[in-house]
């Protein structure tokens, strides 16, 4: 918790070897290397974004429970980590992700309405799949593309000065 | 101290070093700043912002209010807590700490005694502007201590941080976002540290409460009585709170020599125990196979008759080591005075070979406050955790200091710290010390030279003398033995090698005490070779086994249950069964006493009665009794008192415990704790016998008579079954399966148990819990079984 001291590591009963899948673990290895040893769990961001892309866009817990015992830190921490940030979900995913941002640059200049608009169109709320799981809509905060709001990440693209024109062809053109 | 600089709080100079944080200034001035997240303990999260002061430094002012938990005091700081500028601001955040907290305080236990409650008085407001709805948080159940009412919580983390930080297990978290984020485990399960009840009293509201207390009281019904602990030797400091003469619950006092802030969740909830409803409330007599209720008088005289009549040679006395020093004074005096010697308080020790060599006042070896400033710690034969909470805690501090802790232990054990450890099962711990003590350059004596001349030190055994040499140069290294070492058949050869390598390199040895007064014990005279104040006995009386190795005596049992706190239950139970006469005071009935006694004496138990406990580190901490004994059972010294007056000894006429402790402390003199051996240890080894071997450790919540009979404590996860722990690789060559149905047989009694996978346990052995149900017509606690499986 705090930075004075090193974080508790946590030894977990279990093979490394046998956790995720070869290259997870080397490419968790590669992010892990960039900190000091006894900070390995610094990775946790990087490894859980791997790790959700291999899963279908996904975390289930028994996934995070190996990340943590892959990195030595407490299953609660990584918890902590993919329940705070909204680019981990936690429970499965159409194949694309419509997240519109809802923060303050992207709210005045009409992200509401669009927010609104993909409600009443597509039939879906904040956090759910449209019926015919074409994706998966997200409300989002500051995705810091404030210069050209309104601002739409559609799975790893950014998309700016949006309207519900726009924002729907983007949709329509979704596999 | 140097370096010291000046800063102004509130007007007022004070003193503080560089480095300090200004809320930790203030609180040794008595300035009070209103805080939740800040803890001396824990570290500092600047999470809840109550503490924001205004603060200026060389003149210039900070542009806003500054958190006095994170801000460190500098050169010519002045700091206003209470200046315009920071009530504002302090009011603020009072604001929005209320604006989700359900302020559900009249069925609230925390409601009287709330921090939230008491600075919401000071700095918040009489209405809330927030008119729209408050979130409500599911709870979670983390078990059978702590109850959870998680809506209340205003995340101040300090829950989380014990957890990270002094209990070394990361069990909750706070997972989520802005107005979702909880504090829980996130996948729900029971909290299983041995001192998650801590984080009840860090629980600045009623988010975390204890559970065996919720409901049964309010805060302004209670009052205060110290306390001390009396399960392990630490003797942790207490505050009882009493109601209409009933504990209603037990909270730490802080003392930064014993306990720091903390106490055991055995400390927290024995009290449980007091109010069961299998208490000895009145003396009984055994007439004609039935229990007949008698008056003190006569059960005293009685008593007395059979004492007086019976043979010296032929009588013992058995002491609980957690009876208190009073107790065992007058009792060791009242039993010397009849000519008896055959007096101990060792009930688990099983090899008395050493007895003549034992130091006189053994202890810990250094103050409990300096085990975090080890370098080296060798550890011979302790399940630590589950023995000495609180010492867990200062060696784990010691680690994460950057020492060495090393373990020679029969079996693994769960640590929440890096250690080396050596689990090589009870034969596995002698080859073991003898290859450190040859890694150390030691060759030994008498018969330790050809134990050591055989060993072969392995990478791991030098690198344990290498730290415990290097450590001990510096005056920083220690070797500790512990319960499973004083249930080994061979702990004088276990006692021999940890001199001869603490000698090697240059270490001190401790000893940790079994129970709350085992050093008193030896101050006391409780035990056949030594007299009160350490002195060596003449005549020199039997240890623990000869008293119950040899029938048909007259014996008196003080505060312990024999089916559980001997090492040996079978044969105790036998040999007492075999005694003409058997007289048993206690605070319990308990039916392995009713069937060998014939007279049942209550006493008061912990709380009940005034006395003294010497902790680890040889403090004398004496306590008052905080309610009175249930019905007509009496403080066990006042029971001593008046058979030593029925007995006309001399001497026997004191008022109160003050007294008896005066005396004896003149006897003591200027005696003080000390390891140093009075003989040299040497001994053969008896070894361990063939077959499988019996690990009989003592689960924490099993060490005495109260935790036996605190509910909640039984069914935390800490507790575990009684069953058969082998791991799998043993379980297949005894050809049984995990949870299979088995019969174990030792020393010609058997019981029903089950088999469970324990790859902690060594190949050839298996851990059968001692001290728990299921083990009373069990042998010794490290000796051969047989296992079969159940036709």
């Amino acid at each position: 918790m705090s930075f004075r001291n090193d974080p508790l590591a946590v030894v977990h009963d279990r093979d490394k070897s046998t956790l995720l899948t070869p290259a997870l673990r080397a490419a968790i290895d590669a992010h892990a290397a960039k900190y000091p040893a006894q900070w390995r769990q610094s990775a946790v961001m990087p490894a859980l974004t791997l790790v959700q892309d291999s899963n279908g866009g996904w975390l289930s817990r028994e996934l995070m429970d190996e990340v943590a015992a892959y990195l030595d830190m407490p299953a609660v921490a990584v918890y902590e980590v993919a329940s705070f940030y909204g680019m981990y979900d936690l429970a499965p995913t159409a194949a694309h992700k419509v997240c519109i941002c809802n923060s303050i640059s992207c709210l005045l200049n009409g992200s509401e309405d669009l927010i609104h608009h993909v409600e009443h169109r597509y039939q879906v709320k904040p956090g759910e799949t449209t019926a015919d799981g074409r994706f998966t809509f997200k409300e989002v905060e500051c995705l810091g593309a404030c210069r050209d709001a309104p601002a739409v990440l559609i799975d790893q693209t950014y998309h700016e000065k949006l309207s519900a024109e726009t924002l729907d062809r983007l949709i329509e053109g979704l596999q | 101290m140097t370096d010291m600089l000046t800063i102004e709080i509130d007007g007022r100079a004070c003193e503080a070093a560089p480095g300090e944080m200004i809320i930790a200034v203030a609180d040794r001035e008595g300035i009070s700043i209103p805080r939740f997240c800040y803890h001396k303990k824990l570290s500092i999260a600047a999470n809840c912002r109550m503490c924001l002061v205004e603060a200026e430094q060389g003149g210039r002012p900070f542009p806003k209010p500054v958190p006095a938990c994170a801000t460190p005091v500098g050169p010519g700081m002045k700091v206003l807590t209470r200046s315009p500028k920071a009530i504002e601001a302090q009011q603020g955040t009072m604001e929005f700490l209320l604006i989700n907290h359900p302020l559900d305080c009249p069925i609230c236990d925390q409601g009287g005694e709330c921090e939230l409650q008491d600075v919401a008085m000071g700095y918040g407001g009489d209405q809330s502007r927030y008119t729209e709805g408050k979130r409500v948080v599911m709870d979670g159940d983390l078990g059978p201590l702590i109850a959870t009412e998680m809506t209340r919580c205003i995340h101040c983390t300090r829950c989380v941080r014990f957890g990270a930080e002094i209990a070394g297990l990361r069990e909750l978290g706070a997972t989520g976002r802005g107005e979702d984020v909880r504090i829980g485990t996130f996948v729900a399960h029971t909290l299983a540290h041995e001192l998650s009840g801590n984080i009840i009293d860090l629980c600045p509201v009623g988010a975390l409460t204890s559970k065996p207390y919720r409901f049964t009281a309010r805060a302004w019904e209670l009052t205060d009585a110290p306390a001390i602990a009396p399960h392990d030797g630490v003797g942790a400091n207490l505050q009882l709170h009493v109601r209409r003469g009933q504990v209603m619950r037990v909270h730490p006092q802080d003392n930064e020599a014993v306990n720091e802030s903390w106490i055991a969740d055995r400390d927290r909830f024995s009290y449980v125990g007091l109010n069961g409803a299998d208490r000895l409330t009145e003396p009984l007599v055994k007439r004609d196979g039935a229990w007949v209720a008698v008056e003190w008088t006569e059960a005293l005289a009685l008593v007395a008759q059979r004492l007086k009549a019976a043979d010296p040679a032929t009588t013992g006395w058995l002491l609980a080591p957690n009876a208190t020093l009073e107790e065992m004074y007058l009792a060791q005096g009242l039993a010397r005075a009849l000519g008896c010697a055959n007096i101990d308080h060792r009930l688990r020790q099983r090899d008395f070979r050493g007895d003549a060599a034992d130091p006189r006042l053994p202890w810990l070896g250094l103050p409990i406050a300096e085990l975090p400033a080890q370098r080296s710690v060798l550890l011979i034969g302790s399940d630590i955790r589950q023995e000495q909470p609180l010492l867990a805690h200062r060696l784990r501090q010691a680690v994460l200091a950057g020492g060495s802790l090393a373990l020679v232990n029969p079996y693994r054990l769960d640590l929440t710290h890096p250690a080396d450890q050596l689990a090589g099962g009870p034969a596995g711990m002698l080859d073991d010390l003898a290859a450190i003590a040859k890694a150390s350059g030691d060759a030994g004596s008498g018969a330790l030279k050809a134990i050591i001349a055989r060993a072969a030190p392995t990478a791991e055994h030098q690198a344990v003398a290498d730290s415990l040499k290097s450590a001990g140069a510096n005056g920083a290294g220690l070797i500790l033995l512990g319960a499973l070492a004083a249930a080994h058949p061979d702990y004088s050869l276990l006692k021999a090698l940890a001199y001869r390598i603490a000698t090697a390199a240059g270490c001190k040895v401790g000893y940790l005490p079994a129970a709350a007064n085992s050093v008193g014990a030896y101050v006391a005279g409780a035990l056949p070779q030594v007299q009160p104040g350490g002195r060596p006995a003449d005549p020199v009386g039997l240890p623990v086994a000869e008293i119950l190795g040899a029938p048909h005596r007259t014996l008196v049992l003080w505060g312990l249950e024999p089916a559980y706190d001997l090492g040996n239950p079978a044969r105790a139970m036998e040999a007492l069964a075999q005694a003409d006469f058997v007289v048993a005071a206690g605070a319990f009935r308990c039916p392995s006493l009713e069937s060998v006694a014939q007279v049942l004496l209550p006493i008061g138990a912990f709380a009940e009665t005034s006395g003294t406990f010497v902790n680890g580190s040889g403090t004398w901490q004496s306590f008052q009794g905080a309610v009175a004994p249930p019905g007509a059972a009496r403080p066990g010294w006042k029971v001593l008192r008046v058979l030593g007056n029925l007995l006309d000894l001399k001497g026997f006429e004191y008022l109160d415990t003050a007294a008896i402790r005066t005396e004896l402390a003149a006897l003591c003199g200027d005696a003080r704790p000390d390891n140093r051996p009075a003989a040299d240890f040497d001994a053969a080894p008896v070894g361990l016998g063939e077959g499988l071997i019996r690990i009989g450790n003592v689960p924490t919540y099993a060490l005495d008579a109260l935790v036996r009979r605190s509910p909640p404590l039984q069914r935390t996860p800490t507790m575990g079954t009684f069953g058969a722990y082998v791991n799998a690789a043993q379980a297949a060559d005894l050809g049984l399966a995990a949870d299979a149905a088995v019969v174990v047989s030792q020393q010609g009694a058997a019981v029903h148990t089950r088999v469970l996978i324990d790859e902690r346990v060594p190949p050839g052995c298996v851990r059968i819990p001692a001290g728990v149900p299921g083990s009373e017509s069990l042998g010794d606690q490290i000796a051969p079984v047989s296992i079969r499986r159940e036709e």
